[in-house]
């Protein structure tokens, strides 16, 4: 019942897309036999009702629309009559985890083929009712057309006749050029009730009877409850039981959320520091120190760096941990009743909630209900799954106490920060050999850090943790290059935070290649290209890099910022590039310096990300994905102290805000390669290209996040 | 427990909770106005914004007793009839992503036009500050702040 590592889903659904597995569904028995259902994303009703199923989660990122576009473009579907259905843990999608930014890549194939089986059953069904060869019958914009005789028959109006067809296996698909939905601009479907405040995200579901529920968790990373005095809690009005929940929790219900945090306010509660009581930031330091004396494993090596002598720089970088800090805390609701219990998750992994909640219930997982909400944001925050178990086991206790009913649990913001998990603090060593030019012929970059999925006891193949194959390359055409991986631990919980170790590796290696441009005396743009002037396939795990569309990001980068012309007084500018995600991105930060502090006034961001689906969607993604990173570069810090996270709240742990938001300027390489991912590759980028800047400006070479330490 | 009189949205409502109870959990769990968001409980995100009397006010360090008999405006009372021209403008030009934040956002640019009808890209910093979002759209809230205040709401 282990879930999938983020890894293998995604490897999972890449492999499930180029096999084009579409999954099978069984429409809802013999009464609904007039309903078209070829397959578990599609339904067509006779009254012309055509609903597309999502079956990944939204948090901001636009798969309600963006994945409903490709089974649209496909089914030659009038968009305007698309409905959109959000799917809850299902057995019919293979793994749902939305992360990676994976789920355009990853359902392009299975949606694209749902969309193109059920428009072949269509022309099927009217090239019969007509008694016309298929040839003769064209779809086009949620119609069957007979070209000759001009008649024709709506979706709805053959979704009957198409439902007693067999289901075609081998279905011809579209070529780019012909798309007439992807690649536009549609609007997406969720915007309206989210300017009415009418979206219902985890936090809004409500059922009559629904309880609040409130934690006091253990603030010492590791601790335990020792023991609590609930009377003062119990005493508070609208309060209705207060109770441990877990070696490291105590529940306090009420019938609102403002009773349930009094009730928690006044809870007594002696806790248990354990192991990691005098833990601190400076041990996390020492602790990375000490493991980068060990061996790691290889990421990749090319030719022998240790055969290549001449001129060497050196350098190391640091990175600490980070909080996700989405906009909505945490919260689940839900509703045990002993034989079942039904979950209202705002979760990337419906699965793994569903699959959490039944071991820790004592249910089958097909017991378990998951239904997903919408998410205030996620960013990696939500591929855990501990507020579905938290709630659960709170429905199960109020359900065991007689009180029963459902519940919803909610962290304050304090907890989102304290309790959560957090990007794995790290440290890099970056060493290369420059020969007679000034051009590394030898390029060492060690990469030491905690492991994510070792730590939730998961560890990749050689201890590498399974994210780094598709965020740690180094995509220039180098003649000796060797990538290490060193495995460090931490007792901090850790996750997965948007970008996951493309961040670090792409802010250590990134500013590094501009400290060698430096050294060499040479325009940063410039030494890039040199190094990407060849066409090469560079192999990193399962994916082929190409150099090709390296340069193509830069080139495109360096022409729209004008890198090539002088700057206004006071200007300054950096480059950087970096690729993950089967995505290459190049970002140009212009700055100026204010009291020794960068301001960023504008950011050119290139992707070549294959295929667009929807340009407004990436438009978001990138500027998004600019600002977090620059929230990230600028101040994002989560610092321990006697064992417990410093930070409480947006004061300690400031984000972005407009006052220091660039202007984001996007462009995507033209290309009709299929999609690749699009929520993550722009954050890498950013705190290189933004470091090499203050560099432009100062000649100082930041080494260590966050820049306003 | 108190009793309390508020006029939200144009309707008198009578609540009875604690004195000490914010006016944003008094919205969302009692009189089931959900549009108005929980972020960070210490008035430094925005998301509860909802206007008291006119004026954006963080609902949730914000007593319910000192807002009694007072006039409360929610998301979901913003545009008297129909859609806000904010609203129009937010969908014009597709700002949402999340979309968690934004219904704050909304309150407090609909603040900043009652007062500034034109305002400058500085007054909309300035005004906008205090509210953060974290999918990082705020180059899209300033397009959309512009739309509205030149009356192009809609597409």
């Amino acid at each position: 019942m282990s879930p999938l590592s983020r890894r293998e889903f995604v490897a999972a659904g890449i492999a499930a897309g180029a096999g084009l597995v579409v999954g099978f569904y069984l429409p809802h028995g013999e009464s609904h036999k007039e309903v078209f259902s070829p397959n578990a994303y599609l339904r067509i009703t006779p009254d012309n009702k055509i609903t597309i199923v999502v079956a990944r989660s939204e948090m901001g990122q636009g798969v309600r629309t963006a994945l409903p576009m490709i089974l649209a473009e496909e089914l030659e579907a009038d968009w305007k009559q698309i409905e959109i259905e959000q799917a809850g843990a299902s057995t019919l999608y293979g793994d749902q985890t939305t992360g990676g930014s994976a789920s355009v890549r990853t359902t392009w194939d299975p949606m694209r083929k749902a969309g193109a089986q059920a428009r072949e059953m269509l022309i099927s069904a009217a090239a019969l009712t007509w008694s016309v060869p298929r040839s003769a019958c064209a779809a086009q914009e949620g119609a069957i057309v007979h070209t000759a005789s001009k008649r024709r028959l709506n979706y709805g109006e053959l979704a009957t006749k198409a439902s007693t067809l067999p289901i075609p296996t081998d279905v011809p698909l579209k070529q780019s050029k012909d798309y007439k939905i992807v690649g536009q601009r549609l609007a997406r479907v969720d915007t309206p009730s989210k300017v009415r405040g009418e979206a219902v995200f985890g936090i809004d579901f409500k059922m009559p009877g629904m309880k609040y529920a409130a934690l006091a968790r253990c603030p010492t990373i590791g601790g335990k409850l020792g023991s609590f005095d609930d009377s003062e809690s119990k005493k508070t009005p609208g309060v209705v039981y207060v109770g441990k929940l877990s070696d490291a929790a105590v529940a306090v219900v009420a019938d609102s959320v403002w009773s349930a945090l009094e009730g928690r306010r006044l809870l007594n509660v002696n806790w248990d520091d354990g192991p990691n009581k005098n833990l601190n930031s400076t041990a996390v330091k020492e602790s990375l120190k000490a493991a980068a004396a060990k061996k790691g494993a290889s990421l990749y090596a090319a030719g022998d760096v240790s055969k290549v002598s001449g001129r060497r720089v050196s350098a190391e970088y640091s990175l600490p941990f980070m909080a996700h800090a989405p906009m909505e805390p945490g919260n689940c609701a839900a509703n045990y009743s002993g034989e079942r219990c039904e979950l209202w998750a705002p979760t990337q992994v419906p699965q793994d909630c569903r699959d959490s909640v039944a071991q820790a219930v004592g249910l089958d997982p097909d017991q378990v209900k998951v239904n997903v909400t919408l998410m205030g944001g996620g960013f990696g925050r939500r591929l855990e799954h501990d507020y579905a178990v938290e709630a659960a086991l709170v429905s199960k206790a109020l359900h065991d106490a007689k009180i029963g009913g459902p519940v919803k649990v909610i962290w304050t913001r304090e907890d989102d920060m304290r309790c959560s998990t957090y990007r794995p603090a790290s440290l890099h060593q970056l060493s290369a050999v420059l020969d007679g030019s000034g051009f590394p012929v030898a390029f060492t970059h060690r990469l030491i850090a905690p492991s994510i999925s070792g730590q939730k006891g998961q560890p990749g193949p050689n201890g590498i943790d399974p994210d780094l194959p598709d965020e740690a390359a180094l995509v220039y055409g180098l003649p000796n290059v060797s990538l290490e991986y060193v495995l460090a631990e931490t007792p901090v919980p850790l996750g997965w935070m948007r970008s996951v170790y493309a961040l670090q590796a792409g802010f250590a290696s990134e500013s590094f290649i501009d400290e060698l441009a430096a050294a060499a005396g040479k325009d940063p743009l410039e030494y890039r290209l040199h190094m990407l002037a060849k066409d090469q396939d560079i192999s990193y795990f399962t994916t082929i890099w190409k150099t090709a569309r390296m340069r193509g990001v830069l080139q495109l980068a360096a022409e729209k910022a004008g890198w090539k012309n002088s700057l206004p007084a006071g200007r300054y500018r950096g480059i950087a590039c970096f690729a993950c995600f089967s995505t290459y991105a190049a970002e140009v930060v212009e700055i100026s310096m204010e009291n020794d502090a960068p301001r960023v006034h504008r950011v050119v961001a290139v992707v070549d990300c294959g295929q667009v689906v929807n340009p407004s969607i990436l438009e978001q993604q990138i500027q998004g994905g600019v600002v977090y990173a620059l929230s990230n570069a600028l101040r994002a810090q989560i610092t321990i102290d006697q064992g417990r996270v410093v930070q409480g709240n947006f004061d300690d742990y400031p984000p972005l805000r407009m006052d220091e938001a660039p202007v984001v300027e996007v462009y995507a390489v033209p290309s009709a390669e299929a999609p690749t991912g699009i929520g993550e590759p722009s954050v890498p980028p950013l705190a290189p290209a933004l470091c090499n800047a203050i560099y432009a400006a100062t000649k100082k070479r930041i080494r260590a996040l966050p820049i306003l330490n | 427990m108190a009793e309390f009189t508020l006029l939200v949205n144009g309707s008198e409502k009578k609540v009875s909770v604690s004195p000490e109870t914010p006016l944003l959990w008094v919205l969302r769990d009692t009189l089931e106005l959900t549009g108005t968001k929980f972020g960070c409980g210490a008035g430094l995100c925005g998301a509860c914004t909802v206007h008291v009397e006119g004026s954006p006010v963080r609902s949730c360090s914000m007593p319910v007793s000192q807002v009694s008999g007072k006039k409360v405006t929610t998301i979901e009372g913003l545009g008297a009839n129909g859609l806000h021209v904010l609203q129009l403008a937010w969908i014009a030009e597709e700002v949402p992503q999340c979309g968690y934040c934004q219904t704050g956002q909304i309150m407090t640019a609909a603040a900043l036009l009652a007062k500034t009808p034109n305002p400058s890209d500085e007054q909309i910093t300035q005004a906008m500050n205090g509210n953060l979002c974290r999918c990082g759209t705020y180059e899209r809230i300033r397009k959309a702040i512009h739309r509205a205040a030149s009356g192009g709401g809609a597409r």
